[in-house]
């Protein structure tokens, strides 16, 4: 590669200039507003972790993992979501807190991409974690909340797929016992979303109808309420029954919180998280390509951690909100700007700090001792990313 | 109400086997939108709207969610590597991707391999543990091991005839290819009951054709 021009920046960052600050900063305000009325506190972590705490624990691919080194050679990361630093914190800072935490966060995260555009290296994450309770009741608490901040930052038009990765497992233990290899393969397929290509492994296995029928049947629950059921009629193995009891217990309580017309039940749907042990969703805003929001219940990620409790949470992709809603312009207040001459300029300034105390912009500029007064040596307006114009334009000469 | 469902369209060898497939599912495309020039077509009848797009250009039309759906070859798939659903096999524009070279040849110091799909190229030959360097070629592949280029192709071989034509030998054969519906992450979840029923009819036909072909 040549060498980088100077005003070139690595492939993946940006630079947000003020007016997607503004509305950035907006997204996330109301986000973590929307978080802190239920109950759910901010807490920050390090940017950097350790690659053999944090960086193993988090579920990222090794190969995605941004990875560094330290002065005395130890590997670290920087943070690839905030599921696992705060599952530090809380085998840590807080392993004496009383049960359930909720705790909320906002922060930038990185991922290791390939050379490849359209994928960022670095985003930002709004998202909460639920500490310490593994009621049905939990899971549908971070499901309406995670309704409830899409709905905040402005999203109109959106879905929540809810799965569970027990049916999965349920019906891949009922169908092909003691086959593991074969199991692994068929999730492969699903993680893929290959669909063609599950197909494919189970015509590759040689199972008798049945078996076939309800591995192919999985391709097929999707939709609403009525999906339990016929999940059921397709495996009936008791880790299967639990996990689709366990979802309508959560649609339930959904259903009380009355969010329930935006969820749907998806139970082709594997986390991309390999931490999820339970739950798991997935948010999609009408405009956008890819989703906005992740989630799901993460049982032993803790553990790992030295503090065995069970956990759910979820998180929105913010900076991609940002690309996404479009109708919500924000009407800023101009600036108001106040020119002085020399002589004027304790005047200017005092009439500054009055403004300001009432809450106003306002910005304030010298005019020179040669120009005699007018517009002379105002500040240019017209086809500038920053400046807006004025509310109104004080001289004092 | 139904949405329009936006369909990235293989321009090309695919398209209109595609287009008849539609037609066979009983979705009333008119037969002039195989001629046409344009490259979006509004077909409101259908509940759709074609986008004509180069082959290897459908899955970023429909990971970016430009395109809710398309219809694309395997082979563009597993070179592309997209995070998109693959919904269903269509059965048509059946081919295979395929090692190919010289009747004669034999292993070299350093063997070379041209090739229109890099990726999907020197994933197979890591696998086989074998040390090639890959050439990408953008068309007429089959020249490169006539003039000295590289020793050995990976290509797609429909007939063979090409192959036979300039004294080539088709050496062994990586995957099959068929054309391919896949899907955008959020469309399939967003339009969930349109990609549903699309998903039904096609499939329908295809079993109905496949027992036709097969007699």
């Amino acid at each position: 590669m040549s060498k980088p021009k100077g005003f070139e920046k690595p492939a993946g960052v940006r630079d947000y200039l003020p007016h997607a600050v503004t509305k950035l900063r907006r997204i996330e305000r109301e986000v973590l507003a929307c978080m802190d009325r239920w109950g759910y506190r901010q807490i920050m972590t390090p940017t950097m972790e350790y690659y053999d705490t944090v960086g193993v624990a988090s579920s990222t691919s090794d190969q995605k993992l941004f990875k560094l080194l330290n002065k005395r050679g130890t590997t670290m990361v920087l943070r690839s979501d905030l599921t696992a630093p705060i599952a530090r914190v809380m085998s840590s800072l807080l392993k004496d807190e009383p049960l359930p935490v909720r705790l909320s966060y906002h922060a930038n995260v990185f991922r290791a991409i390939e050379e490849e555009a359209g994928r960022e290296a670095e985003f930002f994450q709004t998202g909460v974690e639920l500490v310490g309770d593994d009621s049905p009741e939990a899971d549908a608490e971070v499901i309406a909340l995670a309704i409830e901040s899409l709905k905040a930052a402005g999203v109109e038009r959106f879905k929540i797929a809810m799965g569970h990765m027990g049916y999965l497992n349920g019906l891949l233990q009922q169908v092909l016992p003691e086959r593991a290899e074969d199991q692994e393969s068929l999730k492969e397929d699903l993680l893929n979303r290959d669909y063609v290509g599950y197909r494919n492994t189970i015509a590759s296995l040689q199972l008798a109808p049945r078996q076939q029928e309800q591995l192919e049947g999985i391709l097929r629950l999707r939709g609403g309420r009525e999906i339990a059921g016929q999940a059921l009629e397709i495996s009936s193995n008791d880790l299967a029954r639990a996990s689709i009891e366990h979802l309508c217990k959560v649609w339930e309580v959904l259903e009380a919180y009355d969010v329930s017309r935006h969820v749907l039940f998806d139970l082709t749907m594997l986390g991309d998280f390999s931490y999820y042990t339970g739950m798991t969703f997935e948010g999609y805003a009408a405009e956008l390509g890819s989703p906005v929001a992740s989630g799901g219940r993460y049982d032993k990620l803790l553990q790992q951690f030295g503090r065995a409790v069970p956990a759910t949470g979820f998180a929105i992709k913010t900076n991609r909100i940002l690309d996404g809603v479009q109708g919500s312009e924000i009407v800023e207040d101009l600036p108001v700007l106040i020119r002085y001459t020399a002589s004027y300029r304790k005047k200017g300034l005092a009439k500054a700090a009055d403004l300001r105390a009432q809450g106003h912009t306002v910005i304030t500029s010298i005019i020179p001792d040669h120009a005699n007064g007018g517009d002379e040596g105002a500040p240019v307006i017209s086809g500038s990313l920053l400046h807006r114009g004025y509310r109104e334009i004080i001289t004092l000469q | 109400m139904a949405e329009t469902l936006k369909v990235a369209m293989p321009k090309g060898r695919i398209y209109k086997k595609a287009s008849a497939l539609f037609r066979s599912a009983g979705l009333p495309i008119p037969l002039d939108v195989d001629e046409t020039r344009k490259l979006v077509i509004s077909l409101p009848e259908a509940g759709m709207e074609f986008i004509l797009a180069k082959p290897v250009d459908v899955p970023t039309y429909v990971e970016y969610g430009v395109a809710d759906i398309g219809i694309v070859g395997k082979d563009v798939l597993m070179e592309e590597n997209k995070d998109v659903y693959e919904l269903l096999d269509l059965g048509i524009a059946r081919c295979r991707m395929s090692v190919i070279g010289l009747p004669d040849w034999k292993p070299g110091i350093t063997q070379r391999v041209a090739t229109k799909y890099p990726n999907v190229a020197s994933q197979y030959f890591r696998e086989q543990g074998q040390q090639v360097e890959v050439v990408k070629l953008n068309g007429s592949i089959e020249l490169a091991p006539l003039i000295g280029l590289a020793d050995r192709i990976v290509d797609m071989v429909e007939t063979g005839q090409t192959l036979k034509e300039n004294g080539l030998v088709e050496m062994t054969s990586i995957f099959e290819i068929t054309s391919r519906l896949i899907a955008n992450r959020v469309s399939y979840r967003m339009k969930n009951d349109e990609i549903q029923a699309l998903c039904d009819r096609l499939h329908k036909a295809i079993m109905s054709e496949g027992a036709h072909v097969s007699r």
